[in-house]
């Protein structure tokens, strides 16, 4: 079973369709796509920094994680949304491009570890396992945005 | 003795190590995927910082608390965004000189230093007396809803850079040959 049908029908629908035919809304949609991965990574890194014994450490963990979180979801949802537009755009294009399923596999492995691992440990606190909780945090975030970068160059 | 810039950034993009950057398969790619990470560790930590002072987030947390645990962490962003921005420029110095998004940057930058440095020596001054409240005078506050605005404007005029409607090579109204400065030989006859 190919997705290309699927990849192909994305695009051709009325809002794949409206920003390609538009000089500025990708441009736009693409500003917004930048300004929530800010907010991404600021919120990310207030809470692996606290992980790693860095940043707010006169809070506990659990603190700093629900002082995070909303941020951490709103700059995702923000993110989701944009890159979904920006994707139905030129659907065809990235079908080909290596980079963006590196891109996706990356963010379903992002999304559950930092929801079903990652939130979940980090508000009981834990000692030992801290650490290696942000450093792997970090590492899937970081292939995130890179292989996105990636997309525009290869 | 006048400063010709126009001069110094033609000079500078005759040197090797420009043009080796300006044809290079990968480097440029490379600092320029650095600059966006960059983002996400300096306008990143900025952001929340601001939105403490707005009372938004972290309101468990004093102002000292955040200023000086997460700030020098938005410190070593600016260092890793001035560097390979400084790159980016030495790359491309004569387009990027003449862009008018690029100018648009420089321009919210200094408005974004100036924001800094009234926080700093005025707002700032009297912060022992509010640093526990969950929610800063409107003072504070409005500098970090200043920051936030500022910053935000230089990510995305950043951004447009990439683009070239305004360019002087393509066909403009004469208002932005002028903001742009666009020198006579690079303007479409």
């Amino acid at each position: 079973m190919s997705l290309y049908p699927w990849f192909e029908a994305l695009e051709a629908t009325p809002v794949g369709d409206g920003i390609k035919e538009s000089v500025w809304l990708f441009p736009v949609i693409e500003s917004v796509h930048l300004l929530a991965l800010a907010m991404l990574g600021g919120a990310i890194l207030m809470l692996d920094l606290r992980l790693l014994g860095l940043g707010l450490t006169s809070q506990k963990t659990s603190t700093v994680e629900r002082a995070a979180r909303p941020w951490l979801i709103g700059a995702l949802l923000t993110m989701i949304v944009t890159g979904a537009l920006l994707g139905t755009s030129e659907a065809l294009k990235l079908y080909d491009k290596q980079a963006f399923w590196v891109k996706m596999a990356a963010l379903a492995l992002a999304l559950v570890y930092t929801f079903a691992v990652q939130i979940p440990l980090a508000s009981r606190d834990p000692r030992l396992l801290a650490k290696p909780l942000a450093v792997v945090s970090l590492g899937l975030w970081l292939t995130v945005a890179i292989a996105g970068r990636w997309i525009g160059f290869s | 003795m006048s400063l010709d810039l126009e001069a110094a950034v033609n000079w500078l993009a005759d040197q090797p190590g420009s043009i080796a950057l300006h044809e290079s398969l990968y480097a440029y790619t490379y600092i320029e995927t650095a600059h966006v990470l960059g983002i996400m560790l300096f306008v990143g930590t900025i952001a929340m910082v601001d939105l403490r002072l707005l009372g938004l987030a972290f309101t468990r947390s004093t102002v000292s608390q955040m200023s000086g645990r997460i700030l020098p962490w938005t410190v070593a962003g600016f260092v890793l965004m001035i560097g390979t921005g400084l790159a980016l420029f030495y790359a491309i110095p004569v387009r990027s000189f003449h862009s008018l998004w690029f100018r648009l940057k420089l321009l919210l930058m200094g408005a974004a230093a100036i924001n800094i440095f009234i926080f700093h020596w005025r707002v700032e001054r009297d912060r022992d007396r509010w640093d526990r409240d969950p929610t800063p005078p409107a003072g504070a506050r409005i500098s970090a809803a200043l920051s936030l605005a500022l910053w935000a404007g230089v990510v995305v005029t950043g951004r447009m850079i990439a683009y070239n409607w305004f360019d002087c090579d393509k066909p403009q109204p004469p208002f932005i040959h002028i903001v742009a400065g666009c020198p006579a030989q690079l303007i479409e006859p």
